[in-house]
């Protein structure tokens, strides 16, 4: 089965590592990651105010070279999938900004080029938007993820981190049931046989694009989160976004200055954990960039 | 601080103009104050998110304009996604950044040396999209 797959900036270069374990994961359930073949940054924050046009652009263009492919969209990144979900429900929604992006959407003639055989017909949100642990859930069953998984990760203890743009607004995004308290991760990890460790912390924010402009305060976030987790006693954390991984794992190196006895804890994508239950291959399993090296935990449990 | 208040300065004419740009009712707030208490950045705020809409009920946006706390927001909803009223407290920021950022070139806030300090990390792409787009109104 063939799904289209939208990567975004940062899984073409900065996290690299998500993409690879992902789509070798998809592999192993019968799903191929169709990438998009023409796409662009998807803005990376959905704009707030109600007169932005210019803003939604380039997610909507995504979405319309996405329409040409199928009726859905998979994305791994937690900002991509909210700006998409997000621009997705005003183009559905909202009349006259769907007519001013159409127009511009018209008016271009590069992007007419490339897309030029649906371009005669208006984006008018034809795509769903799906994340790929829904796509896990809705498309391939965690029952069927299940029967592919070779080790089970029994006795690891694993903290599952959602943080904000999977969540929030949760009117629109209606990724779970409850906004403070989902469980779409408790239940994958349970499919995977881990101990599924619950922390307070687990939907606060990690400090998100502060940590560029203002460091100290997005590093007093994401500790937060890092602290609740090894408080829960977790053996590790895992995460959907790269930004997230990049504030709780790479700036313990900070946390370390800062905190006397501050414990560490590897944070991983959830694809690569479930990439080692499924037993593919080292190649797709990289924890180079990780400052906090997963491997050790795993041994420990005779997972490496 | 001592405010003088009348009818007209409480029906600030750019209070209404965040209000269109946000989407939101000011006057829907009642100031329990559970935005401020769940927001993970508040510390780091002059203005908390209650005090901020406060303000603005009392017309009193200049304030608020001149504020840090317009540009401490990470946009992480966690204040509208427990607002009993329904107001999103991250989209009156995003307005009131739209408001400065259309009127004037620099705040005290913004320059373009932040420009060069994103573009010199190594965050995630997204990261660096993210910062900067709040410098775009």
């Amino acid at each position: 089965m063939k799904i289209p797959y939208y990567p975004g900036c940062t899984l073409h270069e900065r996290a690299l590592d998500f993409d690879k374990a992902s789509r070798e994961c998809a592999n192993v359930l019968g799903v191929e990651l169709e990438e998009l073949p023409v796409w662009t940054c998807c803005g990376a924050v959905f704009p707030l105010t109600t007169d932005s046009v210019m803003e939604i652009l380039a997610a909507v263009r995504n979405l319309a070279y996405a329409s040409r492919m199928g009726d859905k969209v998979v994305t791994l990144c937690s900002f991509c999938y909210n700006v998409l979900k997000r621009t997705n429900k005003v183009m559905r929604e909202d009349g006259e900004r769907r007519e001013k992006v159409n127009l511009f959407l018209r008016a271009d003639t590069e992007t007419r080029d490339k897309i030029e055989s649906f371009l005669k017909e208006d984006y008018v949100g034809q795509v769903d938007v799906l994340h790929y642990i829904e796509m896990l859930r809705d498309v391939v069953g965690f029952d069927k993820m299940a029967k592919h998984v070779k080790t089970r990760l029994e006795g690891l203890r694993v903290a599952p981190y959602y943080g904000c743009m999977l969540l929030r607004p949760h009117g629109e995004m209606k990724f779970d049931e409850h906004p403070e308290q989902p469980t779409i991760f408790e239940d994958f990890l349970t499919a995977l046989g881990c101990d599924v460790v619950d922390f307070p912390m687990k939907t606060e924010c990690c400090g998100g694009f502060q940590i560029v402009r203002d460091e100290e305060t997005a590093i007093a976030c994401s500790q937060t989160v890092v602290a609740s987790a090894v408080k829960r006693d977790a053996d590790l954390i895992i995460t959907t976004c790269p930004l997230c991984l990049y504030n709780l794992d790479r700036k313990q190196k900070e946390m370390e200055k800062r905190v006397s006895g501050f414990r560490k804890i590897p944070v991983i994508y959830f694809t690569q954990l479930l990439g080692i239950a499924l037993g593919i291959d080292d190649e797709h399993l990289d924890f180079s960039d990780n400052y906090v090296d997963p491997r050790p935990a795993l041994a420990e449990k005779n997972l490496v | 601080m001592r405010l003088r208040l009348s009818g007209e300065v409480i029906k600030d004419d750019l209070v209404k103009r965040v209000e269109d740009l946000s989407g939101q009712n000011i006057a829907m707030c009642y100031q329990c104050g559970r935005c401020s208490a769940g927001c993970p950045v508040a510390d780091e705020m002059d203005i908390l998110p209650n005090e901020a809409i406060r303000l603005l009920q009392l017309g009193q946006i200049e304030e608020v304009l001149d504020s840090k706390t317009i540009w401490i927001c990470a946009s992480c909803l966690q204040c509208s996604s427990r607002c009993p009223r329904g107001v999103e407290f991250s989209s009156i920021c995003d307005a009131l950044r739209a408001i400065v950022l259309r009127r004037r070139i620099t705040t005290p806030s913004v320059d373009a040396g932040d420009v060069s300090r994103v573009m010199r990390t190594d965050a995630p792409q997204m990261g660096v999209v993210g910062a900067l787009r709040k410098l775009n109104g």
